[in-house]
């Protein structure tokens, strides 16, 4: 076994595996600059406030009536307070208890929270009821009015407001928590788990709590921040404990004396809003890192590098019907499709492509993922990805070079006489309009025809592809039908305004067979009734051998044989062809039933 | 021959409507079959049909509301998930999607301990395990180190494939496993599963809509329709021979990968339909 080769100690930890992927984000939250800079300055004030006693020059609680409303000076950095206190040494003992509450409110809001979002996410029925309601409950109550409450009934104890403060937070948590755990219970992991016989409770700690991790990160350095504003308007009102320095009492001093020395007000106020920026700051810097995860940087603009285009010849198979085939629609010769990387290189996806569509022909292109099928067929629409460009060749159309048109001539083509079916049928239909407005639409702006009009074709139009109640599937939602009837409604607008090339990528890959045999009938038809040509993006032989007339086979961004579908399945020459038919099952023996040999292996 | 694994006996399966006054759905309408020992039962249909309704019944993720699932001859159709944990180690699951199959935040060695670390083996002894099992299916032992989202969907297939095979089990069923891949990675998936059946005497449940494949695998035959069986038997009387009007139309529907018997294949399917529409 080659396996034994590999010494047992080289199978890490599962502990130091967490570990690194949790340094790696804290990592990256130093290489942002509002994460540093919003971490720095919590970390100072933690270290301010554990040293506050060491640090502070006056003892804060001193008052000199002698000393009340200084300016700032040698003596008192920060000035004095209405009672003669040191600001400064005020404001840096205020800083623990302030941490401290603040913690101890998302603390209970967390544990709360979580927990009960675990619960009900995971295990849902009654007390996913129970807990929701409880939730909703505690978001519809004015926190400001439930805290005030409760300090007339428990005293002026910030540890017990910000006990009650916590519990009014939870839904923050429950909210986040219940949406993430609902959603990852029915992953086929989870599922997978599950039948491994793994416990509840592994489950979740091993599959669930991670997920839920990094929001609820987030979610507490925000909560962090509104507790302490919360907190401070408290002290501020006077409802907090007056024995002891805060910051929300020295803003109540400081706004006593306003008119006298206005500058008192500036400290408290900086402390506060500083503290709760730098939260607000370093949770929308964790948010950030984490959804940037796996995706590349900015895209730097392209300096054009050189496009390697490699040039491979390509088995052609004699076409005895070519010089009785129809007008030629669309030839490409020699077409490369590019992507521009970072680092100004060209990542070449399409190599050398040459193909040619006569009218009243199916032209299928047929590869495995990945071969550059879909990319061709997007560079003849003019709709390639982002960063994704025509880099070299030709692709004439009627007479024109697509390749060369601006975005806005392309636009004209587009619908008029290219049509395209894709693959999904329900991502393609926008769920917020009627069926029937989405395909008269277009109708309207390239035949610039009336509304009634259009109506009028649209209902013919669905007629013809099959759809039994015309007039229903009309005025219905995508959701309300079925994805067999939705890919008929796409294929109705794709020839709604008389195209002469149809593009059709994998048109049947999401429908059932008989579903599948139904809508290949209707191309068929279609496609003879309208006189189109078409180019079908498919990885299925099936398909090909129902539909197309002359087939391209694609692999790694070339056509590596073209020709007659005929002579193709019949012959095929090239290595990848034949490898392709040779994975094919479809002539392969039954199994047959089981035999008593196979029985006692 | 008449030894069985396990016995599905007019199982029914119904979930809650939506609401308070949702309409219950019925998932599956009384189904019966039965999986011998080292044996591939084919279980074919369309979307909708509860085909995969029923590989869930039987993996306990789907609440039997009627007949009995027994295996061993012990009904387990109404297991606690106390008792279910002790069935892990016979019947386990291969899924359709190897996108969402794994956790894409553990590495192939975490998701490979799983299982084993259930059944209380010793840390050395599970990495010895998981390189074996990485070598069953044909994957280089320094996977282990690795995440899933290095690896192609191929290549997930047979690490979830290992996944199912750790604890040894005496039944897989495999839920379309070969439906996302691309033609040349499923032909040797496929390969991969009839040779772990040599090996190990595995038997399989292999839920597929592709009835080339269920052809190619399965020593026996199952059609699905609407939550119901309605053709079962050898796989080559079913497949060569159907005699359920569904059946026939679902075989015709399916394009066969040569224009001239295509051409045929499309005639009778015509033929067919006018045949049922009068």
């Amino acid at each position: 076994m080659t396996a034994a080769t590999l010494p047992p100690d080289a199978v890490p930890d599962v502990q130091t595996l967490e570990q690194t992927a949790h340094a790696s984000l804290f990592r990256r939250l130093l290489k942002n600059p509002t994460g540093v800079a919003s971490l720095a300055f919590l970390v100072i004030l933690v270290v301010l406030g554990i040293f506050a006693t060491v640090l502070a020059p006056h003892d804060p609680n001193v008052a000199n009536a002698t000393n009340i409303l200084q300016k700032p000076s040698g003596t008192y950095l920060l000035g004095t307070d209405g009672s003669g206190h040191d600001v400064l040494s005020r404001l840096l003992v205020a800083i623990q208890p302030t941490l401290e509450a603040a913690a101890l409110a998302v603390g209970v809001a967390a544990v709360l929270g979580i927990t009960a979002g675990l619960i009900s996410g995971y295990y849902g029925k009654w007390f996913e009821a129970a807990s929701s309601w409880t939730a909703s409950l505690l978001m519809a109550l004015p926190g400001i009015v439930v805290l005030l409450a409760a300090r007339a009934v428990i005293g002026p104890s910030m540890l017990w407001t910000m006990v009650v403060f916590g519990i009014i937070l939870s839904p923050a948590f429950y909210r986040v928590v219940h949406t993430e755990v609902s959603g990852v219970k029915h992953e086929l992991y989870v599922d997978a788990a599950r039948v491994s016989g793994l416990s509840d409770a592994r489950i979740i700690s091993r599959h669930i709590l991670t997920v839920v991790r990094a929001p609820a990160i987030i979610l507490a350095a925000g909560v962090a921040g509104i507790a302490i504003a919360i907190e401070a308007g408290l002290d501020f009102l006077g409802l907090g404990d007056l024995s002891r320095p805060t910051w929300g009492g020295m803003l109540n001093d400081a706004f006593s004396h306003i008119f006298t020395a206005p500058l008192g007000l500036l400290w408290p106020s900086l402390a506060i809003a500083l503290t709760c920026i730098s939260l607000t700051l370093l949770a929308n810097a964790l948010r950030d890192e984490l959804e940037r995860s796996g995706t590349p940087g900015r895209r730097r603009r392209r300096a054009a590098g050189p496009v390697s285009i490699r040039r491979e010849p390509v088995v052609t198979h004699d076409d005895p019907a070519a010089a009785a085939a129809g007008e030629e629609l669309l030839h490409v010769t020699d077409l490369a499709v590019g992507y521009d990387q970072p680092d100004g290189s060209v990542k070449t996806v399409v190599h050398d492509v040459s193909l040619s569509i006569h009218r009243g022909e199916v032209h299928g292109l047929i590869g495995e993922s990945g071969s550059g099928k879909t990319q061709t067929a997007f560079a003849i629409m003019g709709l390639l990805p982002s960063g994704g460009r025509v880099a070299g060749g030709s692709i004439i159309f009627e007479g024109t070079d697509l390749a060369a048109l601006s975005g806005r001539q392309m636009t004209g083509l587009r619908g008029a006489k290219i049509a395209y079916i894709p693959q999904e049928p329900m991502s393609n239909l926008d769920p917020t309009f009627t069926i029937g407005s989405q395909i008269t639409e277009p109708m309207r702006v390239i035949l610039k025809i009336g509304r009634a009009e259009a109506r009028e074709r649209a209902l013919k139009l669905l007629a013809r592809v099959g759809i039994p109640d015309p007039e229903r599937t009309f005025n219905a939602y995508p959701h309300q039908v079925s994805g067999g009837m939705a890919q008929r409604v796409l294929i109705a607008g794709a020839v709604s305004c008389n195209p002469d090339l149809l593009i059709a990528d994998e048109p049947t890959t999401a429908l059932d067979v008989t579903v599948q045999a139904e809508v290949l009938d209707l191309l068929r038809d279609l496609e003879a009734e309208y006189h189109m040509a078409v180019l079908l993006v498919t990885h299925n032989f099936g398909v090909v051998a129902d539909l197309c007339d002359t087939v391209s086979v694609m692999q790694n961004g070339r056509i590596v044989e073209t020709g007659p579908a005929r002579s193709i399945f019949a012959d095929p020459r090239h290595p990848y062809t034949r490898s392709l038919f040779a994975a094919i099952l479809e002539d392969s023996e039954p199994r047959g039933p089981l035999t008593p040999r196979e029985l006692q292996p | 021959m008449s030894e069985r694994l396990l016995d599905v006996d007019n199982v029914e399966v119904e979930y809650h409507g939506h609401g308070l006054r949702g309409k219950p759905f019925k998932a599956l309408k009384g189904v019966s079959l039965d999986i011998r020992p080292g044996e591939t039962v084919g279980l074919v249909g369309e979307s909708g049909s509860g085909k995969t309704t029923l590989g869930r019944a039987m993996l306990g993720l789907a609440p039997v509301t009627g007949g009995a699932i027994t295996y061993n001859g012990r009904d387990i159709s109404h297991l606690n998930r106390a008792q279910r944990r002790e069935l892990a180690s016979d019947i386990q699951v291969v899924f359709q999607d190897p996108y969402t199959s794994l956790n894409p935040a553990l590495t192939i060695q975490q998701i490979l301990t799983e299982p084993l670390t259930v059944r209380k083996v010793g840390k050395a002894e599970a990495a010895r395990r998981v390189r074996e099992l990485l070598d069953k299916v044909h994957l280089p032992p320094d996977a282990g180190q690795r995440l899933p989202r290095e690896f192609s969907g191929g290549q997930r297939q047979r690490i979830a494939i290992a996944r199912a095979l750790a604890l040894s089990p005496r039944l897989i069923v495999c839920d379309e496993p070969v439906s996302a891949l691309d033609l040349s990675t499923q032909a040797r998936v496929l390969t991969l599963f009839r040779e772990i059946q040599d090996s190990t005497g595995v038997a399989y449940l292999f839920i597929s809509h592709d009835l080339a494949v269920v052809r190619h695998l399965s020593h026996r035959v199952a059609v699905m329709y609407r939550g119901e069986i309605v053709e079962w038997g050898d796989g080559d009387q079913v497949t060569a021979h159907p005699q359920h009007p569904y059946t026939q139309k679902l075989f015709l529907a399916a394009p066969v990968p040569d224009p001239v018997a295509q051409e045929k294949r499309r005639a009778d399917r015509r033929r067919l339909q006018a045949a049922l529409a009068s």
